[in-house]
């Protein structure tokens, strides 16, 4: 599945609920699914900042392809973080770094965020790109 | 609901709408509280009819503004009890008046290896502004202790005060537990050792009744923002004698008496800390929050203020695995909670699902909360304004938060 059909996929899977409890009992039920990060990636150096719960996002490249990674001591962003691994880990840095994460603004949760969790939703966009751009760069290097 | 509640909930417009689809529940008033009527009507009633510069003009409008500026001051300096109107500083808040005490004393009365004391619980800006000094100065910032109960350690205070000490800054109610300090014990303390103290009011002004001169306090600093006035402006109280030592913090227009490029002489108290042109609707705001506060009864509004902590300490104690943190014998109406294995952003996301606003975090006090050995809380703090349904409806929340996180 492509990036942009994983996205559809959510988008379909959230349009279903017409509440905004059932989004967030599925947002919980996803957070509480995601396997628990290792504790000893729970350091600083993945600590993303600009969360106000913590959030921590880890990635490798396998085959040429992402590995994501990550957790958070809130559920509620942990199911957050789970719905961006989803979409982005097994893609190639280059299509994930070319994606604007418009799925996003489809499922209606970020109207629901609070600015500072919404600057958060921003911060783990731009640390998954910046994993992205480091592996691209180190591709290109190679090629 | 209780008659005289009800009117004055009237008074507040931005209390009548629905957040989220549902009625809005604010509860978070420590961190701001709404306005009433006459003070946004001072507001704009000053740039409808009197808005000109200050101390400026010979020209009419320019004499009433000026007018409506001092007689703020005045109000003010009633209110609060000063004995003088010059005592009597505007600033933009709490912040700047911490700011503008830690540049200027600091620059007149602290030096190398001299001590600063503040306490365990004070809010960021009552803690960075003398860190700053201490580094400028090479000065020693040291640190009053709490108890777990979020109560002063009164206990230890004596031998903090030392004779390198030059000026206590504490807060006379925590903003992140709501622990009423006891300022007056500790201020007769400080003077009979000859130590200044500075007292953060920003959270005590909405629910005390302050008299500098009776509390001998030496700097008192408040925010509009807080006690139901307008953002951006607030005052600085200072003892006249040391006000007149201090120099001047921030050069400009207003706070000169005369310029030249060999040298510049000093407009007297007030004006020599008001430079620039000052924040004149927000002044005018702060003379009608002035007026409302001084127009409630006062033992009806504390009175209805304690109902509301009683109440609400009472409802959410009643919810299996909530801890409340801060068990002060004497609070002011704010609480601050967890809830076992449910992280507060969690909850706040859901309260405000719900129309209910608290607050979440560390509420700028990560000292605390690291004696605490807690991340942060949820916060609740009540105006008066507020209601016992609304705090049912909080307990109803935490209970639907509880169903959905566990
Ligand atoms: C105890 C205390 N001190 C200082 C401040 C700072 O007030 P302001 O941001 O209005 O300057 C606050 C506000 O949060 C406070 O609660």
């Amino acid at each position: 599945m492509s990036i942009r059909e994983k996205q559809e996929a959510i988008t379909e899977e959230f349009a279903m609920f017409d509440d905004w409890m059932d989004k967030y009992n599925y947002l919980i039920e996803l957070g509480k699914e995601l396997e628990p990060l290792d504790p000893r990636y729970k350091t600083k150096k993945y600590l993303i900042s600009g969360c106000q719960s913590q959030v921590w996002l880890i990635a490798r490249l396998e085959d040429g392809k992402m590995v994501l990674q990550g957790d958070s001591d809130a559920v509620i962003t942990k199911g957050i973080v789970g719905l961006f691994i989803r979409v982005y880990s097994g893609e190639t840095p280059h299509d994930v770094y070319a994606d604007d994460a418009s799925f996003l603004d489809h499922i209606g949760i970020r109207e629901h965020l609070s600015p500072t969790r919404s600057n958060g939703l921003v911060s783990m966009l731009k640390q998954i790109k910046l994993y992205a751009l480091a592996f691209k760069t180190r591709q290109q290097k190679k090629e | 609901m209780n008659k005289g509640i009800n009117n004055i909930r009237n008074r507040f417009p931005i209390l009548d709408q629905q957040v989220n689809n549902r009625p809005l529940v604010y509860l978070d008033n420590a961190a701001t509280t709404q306005k009433p009527d006459t003070v946004i009507r001072a507001v704009s009633r000053y740039y409808e009819t009197t808005n000109s510069n200050v101390h400026r003009g010979v020209h009419t409008l320019s004499q009433n503004a000026t007018q409506a500026f001092e007689n703020s001051r005045k109000a003010i300096q009633h209110y609060i009890n000063a004995a003088h109107g010059h005592e009597i500083i505007f600033t933009r808040g709490t912040t700047e008046s911490i700011n503008l005490v830690a540049f200027s004393f600091g620059e007149r009365y602290v030096n190398a290896g001299d001590e600063i004391l503040i306490t365990g619980m004070e809010h960021h800006s009552n803690i960075v502004p003398w860190q700053m000094l201490a580094e400028r100065k090479s000065a020693i910032l040291k640190v009053l202790p709490v108890t777990p109960a979020g109560e002063l350690r009164m206990d230890k205070l004596d031998s903090l005060i030392t004779n390198k000490t030059r000026i206590l800054a504490v807060t006379h109610v925590s903003n992140a537990l709501g622990t009423i300090n006891p300022v007056r014990e500790i201020i007769q303390k400080a003077h009979a050792r000859d130590v200044p103290v500075l007292i953060d009011g920003a959270q005590a002004m909405p629910h005390l009744k302050v008299d500098v001169q009776d509390l001998d306090a030496d700097f008192y600093c408040f925010s509009a923002h807080k006690m139901y006035g307008p953002t951006g402006i607030g005052a600085l109280y200072g003892k006249e004698k040391y006000l007149e030592e201090m120099p001047p913090w921030q050069g400009g227009g207003e706070m000169i008496q005369e310029v030249s490029f060999q040298k510049t002489t000093y407009n007297q108290l007030p004006y020599k800390f008001e430079a620039g042109t000052p924040h004149m609707g927000g002044v005018a705001g702060l003379e009608a929050a002035i007026s409302f506060l001084a127009s409630q009864e006062e033992p009806l509004f504390q009175q209805t203020e304690r109902e509301l902590l009683q109440y609400a300490t009472r409802r959410l104690e009643a919810i299996p695995g909530l801890v409340i943190y801060g068990r002060a014998q004497n609070k002011s109406p704010v609480i601050s909670f967890l809830i076992k294995d449910i992280h507060p952003f969690d909850a706040g996301t859901i309260l405000n699902q719900l129309g209910i606003a608290v607050r979440t975090g560390h509420h700028c006090t990560q000292p605390l909360m690291k004696t605490l050995g807690i991340p942060g809380t949820l916060r609740a703090s009540f105006a008066i304004y507020n209601t016992k349904e609304e705090i049912d409806q909080l307990a109803a929340g935490i209970e639907q938060a509880k169903k959905m996180l566990l």
